[in-house]
């Protein structure tokens, strides 16, 4: 593992030219940085160089075919990785010194703790220096249960919520954290069609409310395309930045609309299918 | 039974106040037979009864192979004879002083091996290392019979208290050790990777998630440890003691009174089956939501 950090200080031309224009993209200070990240699993690489900035309150879909390595970028964008080569840094802080601390995640699955009740599992979200059991981060937990539309159900537990319910208390529990970017992976894959296009809506109601910066892992490209005010490809063996869409289109959108729709084709184009 | 009944009152609130596009998918697990309208008198009440029917009808056999000499009554009294004879001890005292310092012998030997087992498991289960180094020790000790320990028990301890205190935790620690030790090091690796994420630490990560997602498992020792202790006070109590039922059984064979012995077994059964029943209850309160 430790050879990586020599065998890839450079970065390939091939990528910078992907690399500039996500760059650009951006303003100058981003919030979330990667630069010539390459991860390795043992003999198999899965990310080699990927670069991508996403600017403070940007809404950042990374669309590609599964086993490009989307999960593995957002595993190491949120310090679960620390293992890799390159450079990633949240806030301007190396996730690997702790730079995960600023980011929340909300997993494929709910994964909540299923013998405490909402508020608890809510309450699991919020910062190490904030006192569970006082009154303000009670206050702030039952907030963030009603922002999610989850109010009356404080005190249920998991086996008593549908799937998408849940994955809404995981939703509040990533926002409890309070995180500089949140990161979402797939977290709308489990679900069917109508209540997908309900809790995609509802993100978006929260990220609008909220301003949090997110990053959206998906392989559904009319999610990516509705959600997100920029779009970035993955592709290749091993995964790297095929290439980055803007979606110019003000909300709300329309999930028919024609500009929309062409979009979805640009970059299903780009994925190579 | 009453966890069950809370979850359908709250599922049904949950459908009538459900945010219309969730009430399809919230009910989806109160959709059992048992949801109907129920009525009041409900047959599955009785059932726990069922269990009786079986031992019932057995005492009614014994009495009649006893009644008919199939079986000479010093071999095997009449269950009348057996129940006389308790009955008798119980209204001379003498049967409670035996009850009593058996149950004490259970429950500190029980406790302590409790208290040791989920030291042990817990490390064990934590980390690696301390595994490597004490699992396969104690995996092999778990082997060894109850009445091999009572001589070199005897030896260390004398026959005092200490020793058959000492026996009984060594029989309630492996059940114990071996469940929690199992159940800490199979918690769930997506729910350590959340309490990595949301920065819980090392205290924070045992407390709201390992030991609670393992406590299941620390109830299942508990509840072999029960058991294998009531095996060990036989041990201990047959072989070195002036008191206990144990030594009721003991006394009972010198003394050729097998209405003694079939007493003392019957005893063993009661106490063993309403110490499990109150461990069982309290595991159901516990695990059961």
């Amino acid at each position: 593992m430790s050879s990586d950090a020599d065998a890839d200080s450079t970065t390939p031309t091939g990528e910078a030219d992907a690399a500039g224009s996500a760059a650009a993209a951006s303003d100058a200070d981003p919030v979330l940085a990667v630069e010539g990240l390459r991860k390795r699993y043992d003999d198999t690489v899965a990310l080699d160089g990927v670069d991508l900035a996403v600017a403070d309150g940007e809404f950042v879909a990374v669309v590609g075919p599964s086993g490009c390595g989307k999960s593995t970028l957002l595993r190491v964008l949120s310090g679960l990785e620390p293992e890799f080569a390159g450079r990633v840094t949240v806030d301007g802080t190396d996730v690997r010194d702790g730079g995960s601390d600023a980011v929340g995640m909300v997993f494929q699955e709910p994964r909540l703790l299923d013998w405490a009740d909402v508020r608890e599992n809510v309450a699991v979200g919020l910062p190490a220096d904030v006192d569970p059991e006082s009154p303000a981060a009670r206050e702030r937990v039952d907030e963030l249960i009603e922002t999610v539309g989850l109010d009356g159900f404080a005190e249920s537990h998991p086996d008593q919520l549908s799937g998408g319910m849940a994955q809404r208390v995981s939703l509040a529990r990533g926002l409890a954290y309070d995180p500089s970017v949140l990161l979402l992976d797939e977290p709308f894959s489990a679900l069917d069609r109508l209540t997908k296009a309900d809790q995609q809506d509802h993100l978006l109601d929260v990220w609008e409310e909220r301003g949090t910066t997110v990053v959206l892992v998906t392989h559904d490209v009319e999610e990516a395309v509705y959600l997100a005010d920029r779009v970035v490809v993955l592709g290749g063996q091993p995964g790297t930045v095929e290439s980055v869409i803007d979606v110019d289109i003000d909300r709300p959108r329309e999930r028919a609309d024609a500009d929309l729709v062409a979009l979805r084709r640009e970059v299903t184009e780009s994925l190579g299918r | 039974m009453a966890a069950d009944t809370r979850r359908e009152s709250d599922v049904s609130r949950e459908s009538d106040s459900g945010t219309g596009s969730e009430a399809g998918g919230s009910v989806h697990r109160s959709e059992s037979p048992s949801l109907g309208p129920v009525p009041l008198p409900s047959p599955d009440r009785f059932r726990p009864l069922l269990g009786l029917l079986v031992p019932i009808g057995l005492v009614v056999v014994w009495h009649f192979l006893v009644a008919t000499g199939v079986f000479a009554a010093y071999q095997l009294p009449a269950p009348l004879r057996v129940a006389e004879t308790l009955y008798g001890m119980a209204a001379s005292g003498e049967l409670w002083d035996h009850v009593a310092i058996t149950l004490q012998r259970v429950a500190l030997g029980a406790g302590l091996g409790i208290i040791v087992g989920t030291v042990f498991g817990t490390l064990t289960g934590l980390s690696r290392t301390a595994s490597d180094l004490l699992d396969p020790l104690l995996q092999s000790l778990k082997n060894i019979p109850s009445l091999a320990w009572v001589p070199l028990f005897l030896l260390w301890f004398g026959i005092g208290e200490t020793a058959k205190v000492l026996l009984i935790a060594v029989g309630a620690f492996f059940p114990v050790y071996l469940n929690l030790s199992t159940g800490i090091a199979a918690v769930d690796e997506e729910l350590l990777e959340v309490a990595e994420v949301y920065d819980l630490g090392r205290v924070e990560s045992l407390r709201r998630v390992v030991f609670p997602a393992a406590l299941p498992d620390l109830l299942v020792g508990i509840r072999g440890g029960v058991g294998l202790a009531w095996m060990f006070v036989v041990a201990a109590e047959l072989i070195a003691a002036s008191q206990g039922i144990g030594f009721l059984l003991s006394d009972g064979r010198a003394l050729a009174r097998p209405d003694i012995i079939v007493g003392s077994i019957l005893l063993f059964a009661f106490l063993g089956n309403c110490s499990d029943v109150a461990v069982k209850e309290v595991r159901d309160r516990v695990v059961g939501r």
